[in-house]
């Protein structure tokens, strides 16, 4: 008798047709969509980077950071200063910005990881405030009311000139464009990696500790460098979805770009709601905040409070998530990283 | 020649000693037998030899080299495994799962080169059946036997049982009893906490005492269980 791992399953396989054809689908869309959808798909799309990483910081590597809006607006300001300070191209500043957050990082973990549970999530918070207010002295990116990319440079960013003249579309619009198409190809790499990872040895470890990280130390383990690389290539990923957001935006202050509010606290009720702790969870969680969003925008203060409550009564009566429950019940998963042993007749390469 | 020494070793929390000036030699493949009364100190000195909790004074040597201070990983790296005396498995990742994780990181190895193993161990421990479902779904002689599993995944050369039969029926007890002395039989050398005497001296060589954290008594089981001042302390335990 042989045995063999298997991790896909019939569901997988249609899942990945299915998937390329969407992903092909929102690659072409801008030939047909206007540019509010546009607009909205590239929130959808930030909003979901985000959340990848914060799911991997929080749902895997059993990190609860609550300050992941310090890499957002380290992000944002480092491409801003690339653009501003060095006039490089938008484009090109962005992953100054993954690079920025990755330096600050460093000293971040260094401090927060000698604290633990509920003082690690203050800890992050702080250390954001800290990084806000040292941010908001810097007078030549506009102190604490914030500043502007110039015109010069949002004119003809790399690659806008063509799509201005391959889709008939105006600057603001190509510019919305370059931003969507970016963030798709972000989003994509963003889960490409994080897949990639959880399938690879060092994805069962990082479950491992999820589940039980003294146990998992007794095996083997080391948790402490794989908790290092989770929250560092959190804060990478975070950075330049903070930069592309920025660009996309094109103005920048203190208060947007260190905002716990749009950074984190959204971020979290999409992981929750969705599914921690699963690759499909943020992206069911991504959409059911975006509908949520678009009903309730109208009801100001309102809007804040359902979100509230619609998160907590999740967290009460599906600890899992929506996907959690989905899964549940069908057992289906999208993307696979069940390892199953499989006893074959064979040999052991059967 | 000794797997495991330890010399002079104490812990102490605030003013109570938990382990007292440990000393002993294990030759490598003996199987040795550790009981006390409740509180006598005998987790904490698995603790202090899986490196979970660090000594305040004394030595610990695994296969002549010094571990007194190596983290628990670099420990099981080194060949020290243990099961726990609540069992702790991977709720959320399956039987198998739960020992691929120990193969591959214990030993430092790729997942397929591992997988044969694995399935061997499963077969061993009475879990095939199970393999592929979630192990926080498992009965307590399920989760007592992936304990087993999982230590024994990570290939170790000397094991630690932590009370691994408390809580089993009779029969359970029997199965459990004979999955130990086979993976005793491969030449694992074995340290075993457990009240369940009948159990712990079916398998163990040598028995240790422990009482305050001092060690009262170490030598062949039925001298051991005979001597006065075992009994006194086993006083109303039966034997």
């Amino acid at each position: 008798m042989g045995h063999v791992i298997r991790t896909r399953t019939r569901a997988s396989t249609v899942a990945a047709i299915v998937g390329a054809i969407v992903v092909l689908g929102l690659a072409l869309l801008p030939l047909v969509a206007g540019r509010g959808l546009i607009q909205d798909m590239f929130f959808i799309l930030t909003m979901l980077v985000l959340a990848q990483f914060w799911n991997l910081l929080a749902g895997y590597g059993g990190l609860v950071s609550i300050g992941q809006q310090a890499f957002v607006g380290l992000g944002a300001y480092a491409m801003f200063a690339g653009v501003i300070l060095a006039g490089i191209d938008p484009v090109w500043a962005i992953p100054l910005g993954g690079l920025a957050a990755v330096i600050v990082a460093v000293p971040t973990a260094f401090f927060a990881f000698r604290l633990a549970g509920a003082y690690f999530a203050i800890a992050t918070w702080v250390i954001a405030e800290v990084v806000r207010l040292s941010v908001a002295q810097w007078k030549t990116l506009g102190g604490g009311t914030g500043t502007s990319l110039p015109r010069t440079a949002t004119r003809d960013i790399a690659g806008t000139g063509w799509i201005e003249a391959a889709l008939d579309v105006r600057g603001a619009a190509a510019r919305d464009i370059l931003a969507y198409w970016l963030a798709l190809g972000l989003a994509l790499l963003a889960i490409g990696a994080i897949y990639g990872l959880l399938r690879s040895r060092r994805g069962l470890a990082l479950a491992s500790i999820r589940d039980n990280e003294e146990a998992a130390r007794s095996v083997g383990v080391d948790a402490a460098r794989l908790k290092w690389s989770v929250f560092l290539a959190a804060a990478f990923g975070t950075g330049i979805a903070g930069g592309l957001i920025f660009m996309q935006i094109a103005r920048i202050s203190p208060d947007a770009a260190f905002s716990v509010t749009e950074w984190t606290a959204f971020v979290i009720f999409i992981v929750v709601i969705g599914g921690i702790g699963t690759i499909e969870g943020p992206i069911l969680g991504v959409l059911v905040f975006f509908a949520l969003q678009k009903l309730l925008a109208d009801f100001g203060a309102w809007y804040l409070i359902a979100l509230g409550v619609i998160g907590i009564a999740v967290m009460l009566f599906a600890p899992r998530g929506l996907w959690g429950l989905i899964s549940h019940r069908t057992g289906l998963e999208l993307f696979p990283i069940r390892r199953r042993l499989i006893t074959t007749k064979g040999n052991d390469h059967g | 020649m000794s797997i495991l020494s330890l010399a002079g070793v104490s812990k102490s929390y605030g003013s109570l000693k938990v382990t007292d000036d440990v000393t002993f030699d294990l030759p490598e493949g003996q199987a040795l037998g550790i009981i006390g009364p409740n509180g006598a100190g005998k987790s904490t000195l698995f603790n202090l030899i899986t490196g979970n909790v660090l000594p305040d004074a004394g030595r610990i040597a695994f296969d002549g080299r010094d571990v007194t201070r190596t983290p628990p990983m670099r420990r099981c790296l080194a060949g020290i495994g243990r099961s726990f005396q609540i069992p702790q498995p991977f709720d959320r990742l399956t039987v198998f799962e739960n020992l691929l994780v120990a193969a591959t990181h214990g030993r430092g190895q790729g997942e397929a080169a591992v997988v044969r193993d694995c399935a061997d161990i499963l077969e061993r421990c009475e879990l095939s059946a199970r393999a592929n479902d979630p192990a926080g779904g498992l009965s307590l002689l399920g989760r007592k036997r992936l304990e087993l599993a999982r230590a024994m995944a990570t290939r170790p050369r000397l094991l630690l049982l932590d009370e691994i039969a408390g809580g089993l029926t009779e029969g359970e007890c029997t199965a459990l009893i004979r999955t130990i002395r086979d993976v005793h039989a491969q030449g694992v050398t074995i340290i075993w906490i457990e009240h369940v005497l009948h159990a712990l001296n079916s398998v163990v060589e040598r028995l240790l005492v422990l009482d305050f954290g001092r060690v009262i008594g170490i030598g062949e089981p039925g001298e051991i269980m005979a001597s006065q001042e075992v009994r006194e302390i086993y006083l109303g335990i039966e034997i």
